[in-house]
């Protein structure tokens, strides 16, 4: 594949609104993760619950777009000054040639499980003032961030459950090498809801405590939520040295199972393969592995697998989900941008929570920060359904 | 700046279309539309305790991807698939929602994994072995331009065959008012890089600000207006004609999506 340039990019977490409070959370090594006293959820675990959301303000023409999820996206949309780039490149390429592809998994289903508690007592209908189209669908994310962005190019949500705001960059690299448009907002917003919190306690796949991937005593995921977006764009001439590129992206699907990975990790290791043949890369190229590294028993020793299968036992890996929980349908692209944070600061973040590595898992797996030039990082994203996508970016020079 | 690639099978399914030869009669004027409730077959492909789990939504993906992959003569295994649907299956939505509303709250495990909008994807990978990559899409009412400009990016860019699957179905009561899908509605497509012995057209498509095609029968305007995988509809005329044409289709508000349909006998 041609190489795209990651322009700008932005990402708010539990680990802080926006690139400066990410990064410096990544390497004072803090985790985001609280006791979970979100809504009236009364199950015992841990969530990454992103600051302010609920003092947001939509503006006055969006306001049928009003819920968490989208309140989310513009709560991240206004961090280093991502609107202000996006607005310049809709100047720059016009409002027709630049496409909006964002991942969700959940979207704004929160609004609707509020308004089941409020239907009518007779005819069991939801409130007037429910909007479906604008909240709870997959697609109102996309659509709020293309009416707030006065966007007019192609547009769509992605959603195969945790691998959809990777997914996304395969989406608009397509759409840019085929000629439709000349920039393209991609990233992810995933919101808390109690669908994914009571549904993953449901399936046991919480932790009550912090989530510690590979850890030997891990035992399920902890929870977050999360906006991430990037702008990609064919590349310039003279382009600057620093500058991070997306080289590969790799997509596969399992056929295995609905809710657990392939027990080898046949299909990641197909997806990370894919990546390193349209990156045109060799293994030993990767300096550092952004694990998709949930924390359930049974995805990190399919992942441990299929990565050291590739990639054999000495490349460093970490899974930054300790820090920032399973932010789901915004995960790839969180770590999408934690990555390109990697290359741009030499600094491959140790995983946090995790005190003693499982030592039947093979792969490197690193707990303390490291600081050395990163040239070039995969980052993997697996989901239920199968779905898998890996992504690597790289420095221009 | 044009897609192109080679349609070569076709599924379908709606209200008062069984497959694709009776849309077809219907489409060509061979055959007066009639509608009539949208009868969804069980998917053979899963394992019992698969076939168990899964809603409507999943049974008419399943049902017009096979359609449209055995026409086509393709080995499901080994295509690459986008899914794209408005709203994935209504129905175990409600019950969520609803198991979520009461005291207790309790979850099904079962419906929380079918919950993601990519069931259809992953039951039709489980139940074909196509390891591929699978995207799977929504756009709201551009559902059907939204996956079809995916997948003819897919063939262009990447130079693969790709299975198009676009799909809705309803929400019971009380999401129904709010979202009133009337019943089920889906189409597939087998789309090819190169001409293959079963290819039935060339398809060359754009972006565009033209006004998009409506039916002049208000029987057959008001099935693609219920449906959005069913905005199809004004293409799936052109295929089933003999003379070609180009058929300007709905996507967003500020666009439309225009293909060009060149028969390939």
């Amino acid at each position: 594949m041609r190489a795209l340039l990651v322009d700008k990019f932005t990402a708010t977490s539990c680990l802080g609104n926006g690139l400066t409070a990410t990064l410096e959370s990544l390497i004072n090594q803090r985790s985001g993760l609280k006791s979970c006293k979100f809504e009236t959820v009364d199950i015992k675990t841990h969530i990454g619950e992103v600051n302010g959301v609920d003092a947001i303000r939509l503006p006055d023409n969006l306001r049928n777009f009003d819920c968490r999820n989208n309140r989310l996206a513009e709560l991240a949309l206004q961090q280093d000054e991502f609107f202000d780039a996006v607005q310049q490149a809709a100047e720059r390429w016009g409002p027709r040639r630049v496409g909006v592809f964002l991942g969700t998994s959940t979207a704004g289903i929160l609004q609707t499980e509020l308004a089941y508690r409020e239907r009518d007592p007779v005819t069991g209908a939801l409130p007037s003032g429910f909007d479906y189209g604008s909240t709870h669908n997959s697609f109102s994310v996309t659509d709020y961030v293309r009416r707030r962005c006065r966007l007019e190019g192609p547009a769509v949500a992605v959603s195969c459950a945790c691998a959809s705001s990777a997914k996304v960059f395969g989406s608009a690299r397509r759409m840019l090498e085929a000629g439709l448009i000349d920039a393209a907002v991609v990233g992810g917003v995933d919101s808390l809801c109690l669908t994914t919190l009571y549904g993953f306690n449901s399936l046991q796949l919480s932790s009550p405590t912090p989530c510690r991937p590979f850890d030997v005593a891990r035992d399920g995921i902890s929870i977050g939520e999360a906006a991430a977006f990037a702008l990609l764009e064919r590349i310039p001439d003279g382009l600057d040295g620093d500058a991070v590129l997306l080289l590969g992206i790799g997509e596969s699907s399992d056929a295995y199972h609905m809710s657990a990975p392939h027990p080898e990790g046949l299909g990641a290791r197909r997806a990370m393969l894919a990546a390193l043949a349209t990156a045109a890369l060799e293994p030993a190229h990767i300096d550092y592995i952004n694990l998709h590294g949930t924390g359930t028993p049974s995805n990190d020793r399919a992942e441990s697998q299929a990565v050291t299968s590739v990639f054999g036992p000495t490349t460093p890996c970490s899974s930054t989900k300790g820090a920032t929980g399973h932010t789901l349908g915004a995960a790839g692209a969180l770590e999408a941008v934690i990555s390109v944070l990697a290359i741009k600061h030499g600094l491959m973040p140790g995983g946090v929570h995790t005190s003693k590595i499982d030592p039947t898992l093979t792969a490197h797996y690193i707990r303390d920060n490291r600081r050395a030039p990163v040239m070039r990082v995969l980052s993997n994203s697996f989901g239920f359904g199968g779905a898998n996508c890996s992504l690597i970016f790289g420095r221009a020079g | 700046m044009r897609l192109s690639a080679y349609i070569s099978g076709l599924g379908v399914l709606g209200p008062g279309l069984s497959n694709w030869p009776e849309a077809a009669a219907v489409l060509s004027g061979r055959r007066t539309y009639r509608s009539a409730p949208t009868v969804l077959p069980a998917p053979t492909m899963l394992a019992a305790a698969e076939r168990r789990r899964i809603g409507r939504v999943v049974k008419l993906a399943l049902a017009v991807a096979l359609e449209a992959t055995s026409q086509a003569g393709e080995d499901p295994a080994e295509l690459a698939s986008v899914f794209s649907s408005s709203g994935g299956d209504g129905h175990n939505c409600h019950e969520l929602c609803q198991a979520l509303s009461l005291a207790g709250r309790e979850v099904s495990p079962t419906r929380f994994a079918n919950s993601v909008h990519n069931a259809a994807a992953g039951y039709w990978s489980i139940g074909t072995g196509a390891m591929a990559g699978s995207n799977v899409l929504c756009a709201f009412d551009a559902s059907f331009s939204a996956g079809l400009l995916e997948a003819m990016t897919q063939v262009a860019v990447d130079q693969l065959p790709v299975l198009l699957v676009a799909y809705d179905s309803e929400y019971p009561q009380p999401l129904h008012a709010k979202r009133p899908i009337p019943d089920a509605f889906g189409v597939a497509v087998v789309l090819t890089p190169v001409r293959r012995e079963s290819s039935l057209a060339k398809l060359d498509a754009a972006l565009s600000i033209l006004e998009f095609d409506r039916f002049a029968d208000p029987d057959l305007d008001a099935v693609r207006s219920a449906f959005p995988a069913a905005r199809s509809l004004p293409l799936l005329r052109l295929l089933a004609g003999t003379a070609g044409g180009t058929a300007v289709l709905e996507y967003l508000d500020v666009s439309s999506v225009e293909v060009q349909v060149e028969p390939c006998a």
